[in-house]
């Protein structure tokens, strides 16, 4: 079927017009660039702005993995891994090391991403300051002022409200010590790993038509309050129960209907490698002891 | 007060194509000077303001403010981000309508603490106490901090107004109708707290009202505007008492007598 379509879907002008966004966003990390996105063959939402990235780098050496929350295996994931096979015929992965494009939703792999790696998040609304500041005209202002105050207001509120800053996912960032920048809908569990990251991060947003990045060993901080510093989740006296690993991003998983529940690693091959090298966890002991 | 003035006009003029917005204003304004504008509807005193506040550009004529280390720097010369700098640091606005300086959406406390983390306070616990500190001087209980300028009667929106422009201590507020649509014993109040303040901090103020009452109790000197142009200025108690020219004697005559 490869045939039929150019290679990653995209034509080539297309490609060469997003490459050259995401040349502008590596030079000025955390600015947005407008690029013109197109329409794609699934709605918006659904990571039509990182696929469009991903098509524009993707090579016909390089080796694909999807994520979508962390797992390889969810719809999102699945969908977009077989949109890929078919239009570019790419090798695909599900292990994050043996990955050179690694597109994600939400999370960043729990493994330490390389120098030869490239990290694409989809983005839905790529503007830190939208919701406190609707008019387009005036965030670029702000951004091209650095008057980022207003972010701060948000954080006030958070603290005001719930006695800390409880924003915990599309935590604000501020980038090389100039853009605020907003890091898609991850975790803020994950934004200490952006920082001096070696992999070259990629942001895509394709129905707000912008493209950011943050080149490899950038700093980013997350922005905080010095009586209110930033941290992370944390669920203490927990460990995956598939794998037993501790202190990773965990999801919460209702298992029947009196309560029961258990938690395990959200990144499902950071999981499956620790399983395969013998790692395990209550739920995987219970069971094989019932066995 | 001093011989240098803060604000200094000189031959402003705004023109809408053909129409007169304001034509050839001078004046010079002092520290702790407060001066009013007056007029009627549409005898170019908001445009006026606009102009010397730089919220818009003027066809001719230059604005010179006197800068925090003397300088007098003419406004429409220097950048835009050290414009925004100064309109969120040494100089406050007020409007008519609240809505247009609040931040609706975000609580009380936020809305006066903004301008303080705009100018890179990082301390949540001093910028909340200082906000507590401003609502307690404009008469709002401190219990709002809280909530929204949203769930405020209009007299508590504009105090909170007042309020949110005055936490970094700016020397020049300009005010744009400030008690329009208040009640008079609400306008009282507000007009007794802005009186007080400026007597405390040393503020001067450029207030455009077309109410010369309030033009009376705030104001030390005061200009009258018609067709956009300035007709008679002078000391308030002196224009408003010995009115010169017909249209003063005319608005003087105006007001209502209960």
């Amino acid at each position: 079927m490869s045939g039929h379509y150019n290679f990653a879907y995209l034509d080539e002008q297309t490609k060469r017009m997003i490459r050259r966004a995401i040349l502008k966003a590596i030079a000025i990390p955390g600015y947005q660039v407008p690029f013109a996105s197109r329409e794609m063959p699934m709605p918006y939402g659904w990571g039509t702005g990182g696929v469009q990235v991903t098509a524009a780098i993707l090579g016909a050496n390089d080796v694909l993995k999807m994520i979508d929350q962390g797992s390889d295996d969810t719809t999102n994931a699945v969908a977009l891994r077989g949109f890929f096979e078919k239009t570019a015929g790419v090798a695909t992965t599900t292990r994050t090391e043996d990955a050179t494009v690694i597109q994600t939703r939400h999370r960043i792999p729990e493994m330490t991403l390389q120098e030869h790696q490239v990290l694409v998040y989809q983005v839905p609304i790529p503007e830190p300051l939208r919701f406190l500041e609707p008019r387009e005209t005036e965030t670029r202002k702000m951004h091209a002022m650095e008057e980022y105050g207003l972010m701060h207001v948000k954080l006030y509120e958070d603290i005001a409200t719930h006695g800390h800053i409880a924003t915990t996912y599309a935590y604000p960032v501020k980038v090389m010590g100039r853009y605020v920048m907003d890091p898609s809908p991850t975790p803020k569990f994950d934004n200490p790993k952006m920082d001096r990251m070696a992999a070259l991060q990629l942001y895509g947003a394709g129905r707000e038509k912008r493209i950011y990045a943050i080149p490899p060993f950038t700093d980013v901080v997350s922005l905080d309050f010095e009586d209110h510093p930033f941290d992370v989740q944390e669920w203490p006296d927990t460990a995956c129960a598939l794998c037993g690993a501790e202190g990773v991003y965990f999801d919460e998983v209702i298992t029947d209907d009196h309560g029961g529940r258990m938690f395990c690693c959200s990144d499902s091959d950071y999981c499956e490698m620790r399983r395969a090298a013998g790692h395990i966890g209550d739920q995987t002991r219970f069971t094989e002891a019932a066995e | 007060m001093d011989d240098q003035p803060l604000l200094s006009v000189t031959g402003v003029s705004k023109f809408y194509g053909g129409q007169i917005g304001c034509n050839d204003v001078s004046f010079d304004l002092y520290p702790g000077e407060v001066l009013a504008i007056v007029g009627e509807s549409g005898s170019g005193k908001t445009t006026l303001l606009n102009c010397i506040s730089t919220r818009l550009e003027p066809t001719a004529g230059t604005v010179e403010y006197a800068m925090r280390d003397g300088r007098m720097s003419d406004l429409y010369q220097m950048g835009e981000a050290e414009r925004r700098f100064l309109m969120r640091t040494d100089w406050g606005f007020v409007h008519q309508n609240p809505a247009d300086g609040l931040r609706m959406g975000v609580s009380a406390g936020a809305n006066v603490g903004e301008r303080l983390m705009a100018i890179g306070q990082r301390h949540y616990g001093n910028i909340r106490s200082e906000a507590a500190d401003w609502m307690e001087r404009v008469e709002i209980a401190v219990g709002r901090i809280d909530d929204r300028p949203s769930q405020f009667s209009g007299g508590m929106r504009q105090r909170l107004q007042i309020a949110r422009n005055l936490v970094t201590a700016p020397r020049l507020v300009f005010m744009d109708e400030p008690t329009g649509g208040l009640d008079v014993s609400v306008q009282a109040r507000l007009l007794d707290l802005v009186r007080g303040l400026v007597a405390d901090l040393g503020l001067s103020i450029i207030v455009v009202t077309h109410d010369l009452a309030v033009a009376r109790l705030l104001s030390h000197r005061m200009m009258v505007m018609k067709s956009g142009h300035v007709i008679e200025s002078g000391l308030t108690d002196q224009v408003l008492d010995d009115p010169r020219e017909p249209y003063t004697q005319l608005l003087v005559s105006s007001i209502l007598q209960v």
